[in-house]
Parts: C-alpha cells; structure tokens; sequence
C-alpha cells in the first residue's frame, strides 16, 4: 500500500475558501494540534483542514485499489500454490486498506461513492506508481520490496497525524503492512538464488522500478506545494526529502544482500553526510505520469470504471431486495 | 490402509475443484463490484486455494511418486484433472459467479459433514477445515442469489440465466463411475446417490426464496470429473502454468 | 430507484472473551446480514475477532462536540471519587 502523491494539487482545484471561521473555535483547535493532541469526526475543524484531509486520505484510498490492479495482475499466473496464496491475500489487504481509508474519509462528511465519482472521472489523484506495467513474476516481489518500502515510510509518520480516524486507519495499515515488504524481499531471495534467468528478471525489474519508487515520496521540499501547512497541522509529519533519503540510505544494503545493482551511477556513500548521495530524479517523469501520460494511466481507470460499472446492477438488486424485504416485514408485522 | 488408484482419483477430485474454483474466484481481485465484496471473494479464494494445497499434497503423498502439490497444480495436462466441469466455468459476472458458488458449496457442506467418519484419517482432517469454510461460502452465496433473484427485475432475469445456464453441470456432481464405487465400499466417502437427495433439499428451497424457476433435468452430461472437460479448462491452465511451463525446474 | 449508496455500519469487534467490543472501522452493505458478513471478511482476516456487532450508522446517536463543558467539565472537580484523595496510614494504605 502506497501513499506519494499526498501533496499533488488537484486538476482543477480551488484555492481553499476562507469560510467565516469562528476565531474561538480556532484558537482551541490550534491549540489542541499543538499539544500533538487528536482532532475527531465532529469537532470543528477550519475548513481548509478538512479540504486538505479529503483530499489527502481519498487520493490514499485510490491509491489501495488502483494498486490492486498491477500486481493483481499476476494472480493467476503466480508460479506456485504458495505464491498464489500470498499474493492474492496481500493485493485483498490493499482492498482492505482502501476500505479503511475511504472510511476514515467519509468521517469528513463526503460519501465513497462521491470519493469514487471524483476518482472515475479522473478529478482524483492516485499514486502515479501504479501506472507502471507489471511485466514479469519479478515485478511482483520489487514492488514489495520497494514500493512497500517506500510506502511503509512514507505511512508509519501518519500513525501519529492529528486527525483520529485517519490515524487509526493508519495504525491498521501500518500492522498489515510488514507482511507486504518481507513477503516480496522473501520471493526476489528465492529467485535470485535460481537460474541465471531468473536473476535477470529481477535486475530487470529494480532497473524498471528504482526511480519510480524514490518518486514516490514526492517532488523536493522547495518544490512541495501543500508541505508547510501540512506540518502546521500535524498531517505531514517528516518531510519528503528527509523520507526519500531514509529510503535510499536502508535499501542500499538491500540491494547489496540480494545481489542486485541499482541503475544510478552516482549512488555512493558520502562520509561526510552520513548518507548515500544519488542522482537527479527526472521530475518530468514524474509528473507526465502524474498529469495522466504514463504508459498505465489509461487503462488503469477504465478498469475501475468497467468494475463499478459492471456491479452497478449488483449493488442496485441489493438495495432493491432489502426494501422489498423491510416492506413485507412491516406489512407482517 | 493399501492405497489405490481410485483412492488418489478421489482425492485428486477434491483438490482439483478446490484449485480450479480457486483460480476462478481469485480473477475477481480488484474488480468485484463493490470494495466488500472485493474482500469476500478474496477470502473465499484463498480458503479454497489453501484447501487445494492440502488435498492435492496428499493426493501426491497417496500417489508416492514424489509429486508435491505445485507438480499436480502446474504440471499436468487437461486430461489428468478431475475437476467438476463447473468449477471452470468462467465467471460472466456476478450472478453467475454466485449462483455457481452456492451450488457448489451446498454440496462440499453436505461432502465434508459425511467425509469427517473417512476411513482415510487425514482426509477426515481436512474435511473438518474445509466443512467451516465451505459453511460460510453457501451462507454468503445463498444470501446473493436471494437479493439477486428477488431484487430487480434485471437482477432476476441475470440470476434465472445464470441458473439455466449452470444447472445441467449439477448432473455431474453424482454422476458415478467405478471410482466411486470403490471409494464408498472402502468407506472414504459417501456414495453420490446419497447425498443427491439432500443436495437438493437443502440447494431448492433458497432458489425458491430467490424466486427462481428450478430448470428440469435434461438429457446433458458432463464429465470433468472423469477427466473430459469443457474448452475452458485449457485456457484456464495455460495461464495459471505459465511460469512453470516457461522456466521449467526453476525454484520460485 | 431513490437511494444509489449502500448505508454504512459501524463495525465493532470483541478480540477475544473477556473484552469490550471495540470500535473498528466502518463498511457499505446493503443490510444487516450481509453487513456482518463483510465486517468479518474486513476486519478480522488475521484473527482480530471472536464476536462482531454492527450498526447502521444512522442509528448511533452521538454527544454533541460543542457541548463538551457542560457534558464532561463537572466531573472535573469531584476528586473525591478517586481512591488516590483518601491518606491513609501507611500500615493501611493499600486499602
């Protein structure tokens, strides 16, 4: 499970209206996040904050189920009964997360199914890492390694965000989380000590994903757009460059136990800084992929719509059903 | 107790139905029609995938040639499974998806009650696993195929299509052969005829309540049990083989 | 057909005998059934539950934030409730 593009501006988004804020309220709202205290559901909250949340833990959400798709789509091909039960339990957990998610945001007064409208007509952001094609069984154990590396990083500060129910959904998150990580490290070990083949198909694969995932934690400090109000109101908590070297600097020796080479030549240790120094992120990358233009953007969604489309008669004969249900109930009664 | 050939074709049946319902369920990951359902179904999968491994690494164990569960799983070609031809059929959608669910699991509910007194202990043991979450499975598809058949009028006529189309393959579930002759004289399960009656009982009342038409017996007959299958079979199996088709040996 | 979104429940999870139900999280379902069903498929994949409860959000009537004070503040001052006001002698402060 993933989170990155946390402080992506919306397509078309507003600036945040400045309501009629009662300044009482918003001094004791201060106050409260600058206790490092727990803002809840009902209390009074400015409404930039509110805005911010929605759009923070919905694009979080999409990001859960839009990622089910990519590794999804090596269910049925995994290569033992093992595999297949592993994979198919941890793409369920992103539904799972996705579920925990859309929850703690419908604690914000908006619905899923509006969460949902905003995602299929492409108003929401999700995380751009899933526009990336998953080609062979490798990319199934990097994607682990790193992708839920880099988000696990990026999540376990969110445990402690000053909104409750997002915290809480977080902590959840977090728990089931080190499965994922461990589970893909565990499948690329077990790989690279086979064929020559094999081997390949994981060099392959952290050449493909490397600089997709230190995308993830998002463009520069300088450059971060939502980043300082954020801080202000404890929903970020560490920034994105101080997460994206923590990153670096763990799977470096990853990389080294697993016997495969990251594909960025000036990755070296710098005595000086204490960390690994690494090359220029190519940001117009990013945000091609970030502005619908990577390889996956298209075909990712259609696949969210045609499913919700697909059930549409489903989740309309349920409700049908129980009114029909509840209305002979009463006539019984 | 001797093992016989028709011991490991029983038990082989059990896993291949498991493996091959697995494998179809587990195709709606990510694309179900609502989010709990998403994790339902996925669960669902998984108790049948992890039923398939048990079954199958005994019937591997029966056999004594060597063959783990991933060999049965990957390794074979059409003719050696002994799946119910229902089991692979494709999903269609989520009416299908249901009603086949709950045909199918009323009847593991009905197998696994009687397979607890096996004369082959370890199959007994893997049957008082599998009865819970078989239980749960017909409780859950039954559930649907009530909203379904009594919901909307497009939800009833899917759920009835769904039925017609599925119903003649429930012929296959007590067709017997010389296998199951055996199995039922050797006291490892019950005899087909048995439970026939029951299955019914249990499966006719819920379709009732759905509001649909029960399709009457017609002469048609499948055989995937008996190692002739449907075309969809070997679709589904070069998929699912892929990998251990393609990089034959290698470790994953 | 009016109503296009499944109602939620409020889903809260025993972990095990001996415990309160805790709240959990929250799922979309069309009635109660199917709502326990999922709230088990949700919420306890990994052994998180022997006993679940859920219900429709709707139906929880919850305390108004705003009335805080006058709801929370009065228990503030009765410090006499507590066993810790009371000094005893030591030779019987484990009382």
């Amino acid at each position: 499970m993933y989170t990155q593009a946390l402080d992506i501006p919306q397509q078309n988004a507003e600036k945040a209206p400045r309501a009629v804020e009662n300044p009482a309220y918003q001094a004791e709202f201060d106050a409260k996040i600058d206790a490092g205290g727990y803002i809840e559901a009902k209390d009074w909250m400015p409404e930039a904050y509110r805005k911010t949340l929605v759009r923070q833990i919905s694009q979080h959400a999409h990001s859960e189920i839009v990622g089910m798709l990519p590794e999804g789509n090596w269910i049925t091909r995994a290569p033992t009964l093992k595999r297949k039960a592993i994979l198919l339990a941890k793409v369920q957990d992103e539904g799972g997360h996705g579920l925990y998610l859309y929850a703690a945001a419908e604690t914000l007064g908006v619905s899923r199914d509006e969460l949902l409208d905003a995602l299929h007509t492409g108003k929401a952001k999700y995380s751009s890492i899933f526009n990336y094609p998953t080609l062979t069984w490798a990319d199934i154990g990097v994607i682990g390694w790193l992708v839920d590396g880099a988000a696990i990083m990026n999540q376990i500060p969110l445990c402690k965000c000053s909104y409750g129910p997002y915290a809480r959904a977080m902590v959840r998150i977090c728990k089931e989380e080190s499965f994922h990580q461990r589970q893909g490290y565990d499948l690329l070990l077990t790989m690279m000590k086979g064929t020559q083949e094999q081997r390949e198909m994981v060099q392959d694969a952290v050449n493909r994903w490397w600089w997709p995932s230190i995308m993830m934690f998002g463009p520069h400090d300088k450059d971060s757009v939502h980043s300082g109000q954020s801080a202000r109101w404890g929903i970020k908590r560490i920034s994105n460059d101080d997460l994206r070297q923590k990153f670096v600097d763990a799977t470096v020796k990853q990389a080294e136990v697993l016997g495969v080479t990251m594909p960025d030549p000036e990755l070296k240790w710098n005595e000086e800084r204490g960390h690994y120094d690494f090359g220029a992120i190519d940001w117009d990358e990013f945000w091609n992929v970030v502005n619908g233009h990577g390889q996956g953007n298209v075909d990712r969604l259609a696949a969210r719509v045609k499913a919700w489309e697909d059930g549409a008669w489903v989740r309309e004969a349920a409700l049908e059903h129980e009114r029909k249900r509840a209305a002979r109930e009463h006539q019984a009664a | 107790m001797t093992t016989t050939p028709a011991h490991i074709e029983y038990v082989t049946r059990l896993g291949d139905n498991a493996l091959i319902l697995g494998q179809r369920m587990s195709e709606w990951c990510g694309h179900a029609p609502v989010l709990e359902e998403d994790m339902a179904l996925a669960n669902m999968s998984l108790d049948l995938i992890g039923q398939a491994r048990m079954l199958l690494t005994h019937a591997g164990k029966l056999e004594g040639k060597g063959r783990d569960e991933d060999q049965l799983a990957f390794l074979r070609t059409e003719m050696h499974y002994r799946n119910l031809t229902l089991c692979e059929l494709p999903n269609v959608d989520f009416g299908r998806t249901m009603v086949r669910n709950f045909l199918f699991a009323s009847l593991q509910v009905l197998l696994w009650e009687r397979l607890l007194a096996s004369s082959d202990t370890e199959l007994a043991a893997i049957a008082a696993k599998s009865l819970k979450e078989a239980r749960y499975h017909a409780q859950h598809a039954g559930d649907w195929v009530v909203r379904l058949g009594d919901g909307t009028a497009e939800s009833h006529e899917r759920a009835q299509a769904a039925l017609d189309y599925l119903w003649p393959y429930t012929a296959e579930f007590f067709a017997a052969n010389p296998t199951d002759e055996a199995i039922a004289a050797a006291g490892i399960g019950p005899a087909w005829s048995e439970l026939e009656a029951a299955w019914e009982a249990v499966v006719v009342p819920v379709l009732n309540e759905a509001t649909l038409t029960v399709p009457a017996r017609t002469p048609f007959k499948s055989y995937g049990k008996f190692g002739r299958h449907s075309e969809h079979l070997g679709h589904l199996l070069s998929e699912m083989q892929y990998l251990q088709r393609t990089y034959p040996g290698a470790q994953w | 057909m009016e109503r296009k979104e499944w109602p939620l429940w409020e889903v809260f999870v025993r972990s095990r005998n001996g415990l309160d139900h805790k709240h959990c999280g929250s799922v979309h379902a069309p009635d109660a059934k199917l709502a326990l069903q999922v709230a088990r498929d949700v919420y306890t994949r990994r052994q998180e539950g022997v006993s679940i409860w859920v219900v429709e959000a709707g139906n929880i009537v919850a305390s108004d934030p705003d009335a805080k004070p006058e709801l929370f503040d009065p228990a503030e001052d009765k410090i006499y409730r507590h066993p810790t006001f009371y000094q005893l002698p030591d030779e019987v402060n484990h009382m």
